[in-house]
């Protein structure tokens, strides 16, 4: 067992967790406000990803840079994506939200497959190929840029989850939705909103995960399926919750990655998710789940 | 009972219907797209016994669908099973094999509530692929397996899959018409219905819940089988695959969730509309249409065309018949999933 090995997985686990709890915290968002799985996060993700490429790639802009620009847009998409599919859903929402939005991600991948082919690409950056040392090895610059990004945009939800009225308000709506809507929250407003920031930290996220490893609009499935299992330990609708598990999981992923080999990494990832719903169905922490149930 | 025998006419014409259709259309491509239509008809129906009767919607039987696949070709490589008639044999050995593998994966899946079970099951798909492309001395990893070649060839090779695949369909469906019929039935559907309550009632939800998973992913993994047959390889991209997890949900909802005909319904219209949206169109264009029609299906008829067409019938007789009670059909379970 070597010492160098497994800081450098805990050191990388927890530089990209910042990353992973930036696509969990919009997910686990959106279900605690508007009570669906939003699989569609995985292809937004990608979307979001995709965006930066285009501005790094044909307007040069710098990639930390750009997210002023693809937020925003992402914003706008997620928030159009309630309107016209999402609040439709009357009745069984959990369950018709699920094959909506698998509908949803299917075109976006669609999309984006025709509009950039199935080849991987990679973000670009001064920032990927230089590193620093630490502790005796090298980490690049971008998993740091990206970890400080994921801390300020995070840090910035933070503010506007319980430093705002509108932070409030939407507390509210995750803690009872029916209630909220007694003491006048408008909760459709709020749910689209909610959607919208959902696919505003997707694009961060994208972009974090872009400039990491190279993506295609296929990555959707691969990501997802890590960002429910996250959100589903971190207790489902709980923010908190969701940035300790992406970054538990990341790093013991990263640390069976260099110790062990990396094509068995991802399957301990989802051997802690069985293991710990044998012990506790409603995961790590108190869930909205528990509560209704 | 006129309803009841006007159901079974048309049962019997549409077995006859599928009996006689390889006979007269001999375009090879085209009995190929016939093959894998019933083949999601097994699927959609199987899927529908869990996913339809106990409301546990499952996108991760698809990797059932692989475990056959895979199970077939190593065991027919195991035991030195050549391709013939007999291999055909190979298909219920296939099933068990991924029925027992679903036991445990059941178990820890529906510790869990809907939403948190539709995640874990999308999970497991994953866990399978990844398996699929690392346990490389059982599975070849990405390089995939041969599985045995059949011995006829020419116009004839399509006809013997054809007809195991229908009787693959009509196996399943008749499982899943006994259930819905059986008292086992009545229990799923009142777990779909208000699960606790059940539990009070005295119904033993947790081994009917897991009785239900373990028969769709039985009969789900015979397909595999057959399809790994019917192509003669098995790659983990294909075997495991997200879209067919995504095909038997959108089968069962298109044509009616939680009903028999509805999954038969479904995967009649949707996977030949999906073979020619993949051949049709350009990659990522048919995508777009295939997650369009989805959506449009999704959010236009949420309860499916068999219901929403059933009660537009029923709609239209009773106002012919104005004394008719209109609600004969909303008893108390079967207000969705009246059967067929």
């Amino acid at each position: 067992m070597n010492v160098g090995l497994w800081e450098t997985g805990i050191v990388t686990g927890i530089l990209t967790g910042g990353v992973y709890a930036l696509m969990a915290s919009g997910l686990t968002l959106v279900f605690g406000v508007l009570e669906i799985i939003n699989v569609a996060q995985g292809s937004l993700i990608i979307a979001g990803a995709y965006l930066s490429y285009v501005l790094q790639r044909y307007l040069h802009m710098n990639i930390f840079i750009g997210l002023i620009l693809t937020m925003p847009f992402m914003f706008c998409v997620g928030y159009i994506i309630d309107r016209v599919f999402i609040r439709r859903m009357k009745v069984d929402r959990v369950m018709m939200s699920i094959l909506v939005t698998f509908g949803v991600a299917l075109v976006i991948e669609g999309l984006l497959t025709m509009i950039f082919s199935s080849g991987y690409v990679h973000l670009q950056s001064g920032a990927i190929n230089a590193s620093f040392p630490f502790g005796g090895m090298r980490v690049p610059y971008i998993y740091l840029y990206c970890f400080l990004m994921s801390l300020v945009i995070l840090a910035a939800l933070y503010v506007l989850l319980y430093r705002t009225a509108f932070g409030r308000a939407l507390r509210a709506t995750v803690q009872n939705r029916n209630a909220a809507q007694l003491i006048g929250i408008d909760v459709n407003r709020m749910s689209s909103i909610t959607y919208g920031i959902g696919a505003a930290l997707a694009a961060a996220g994208g972009m974090g995960y872009g400039a990491i490893s190279s993506f295609n609009g296929n990555s959707q499935y691969d990501l997802i399926s890590r960002v429910l299992v996250i959100i589903v330990l971190g207790g489902m609708g709980n923010v908190g919750g969701a940035l300790i598990a992406a970054l538990g999981m990341l790093v013991v992923e990263d640390v069976v990655a260099a110790v062990w080999s990396p094509s068995w990494s991802t399957l301990v990832f989802f051997i802690i998710l069985a293991a710990t719903l044998v012990i506790r169905p409603q995961g790590l922490f108190r869930a909205k789940e528990a509560r209704q149930q | 009972m006129k309803r009841k025998r006007v159901q079974a006419a048309m049962m019997v014409a549409a077995v006859i219907v599928a009996a006689v259709f390889p006979l007269v259309v001999s375009n090879a491509a085209i009995d190929s797209v016939a093959i894998f239509t019933l083949m999601y008809v097994a699927m959609a129906s199987a899927w529908n016994i869990l996913g339809g009767f106990t409301g546990y919607v499952s996108l991760g039987h698809a990797s059932f669908f692989g475990v056959g696949a895979y199970a077939f070709t190593i065991l027919c490589h195991v035991w030195h099973v050549p391709g013939g008639w007999i291999t055909f044999a190979m298909l219920p050995v296939a099933g068990v094999v991924a029925a027992l593998i679903a036991i445990p994966f059941g178990w820890v899946a529906l510790r869990t509530r809907k939403h948190t079970f539709v995640v874990i099951t999308i999970a497991y798909l994953f866990i399978f692929q990844l398996l699929a492309y690392n346990l490389t001395g059982l599975t070849n990893g990405s390089a995939g397996l041969g599985s045995p070649i059949p011995s006829w060839t020419g116009s004839f090779f399509n006809i013997p899959f054809f007809y195991v695949a229908l009787a693959l369909a009509l196996i399943v469906i008749a499982v899943a018409a006994w259930i819905r019929s059986s008292r086992l039935g009545l229990h799923l559907l009142a777990i779909r219905d208000d699960e606790d309550r059940a539990l009070g009632l005295g119904i033993k939800t947790g081994r009917l819940k897991l009785s239900a998973f373990v028969i769709a992913a039985l009969f789900i993994a015979m397909a595999g089988a057959l399809y790994a047959y019917y192509i003669t390889y098995v790659y983990p991209p294909f075997a495991m695959n997200p879209l067919d997890d995504l095909a038997m949900a959108l089968m069962s909802f298109t044509g009616g969730v939680g009903t028999i005909a509805g999954p038969i319904i479904g995967a009649l219209l949707v996977e030949p509309s999906q073979q020619y949206f993949t051949v049709a169109f350009q990659s990522g264009l048919n995508l777009v249409t295939y997650g369009g029609l989805f959506l449009v299906v999704i959010l236009l008829i949420p309860r499916g065309l068999w219901p929403t067409l059933r009660d537009f019938v029923a709609s239209r007789q009773s106002r012919q018949r104005v004394p008719q009670a209109p609600a004969a059909e909303t008893s108390v379970l079967s207000s969705e999933g009246g059967g067929q």
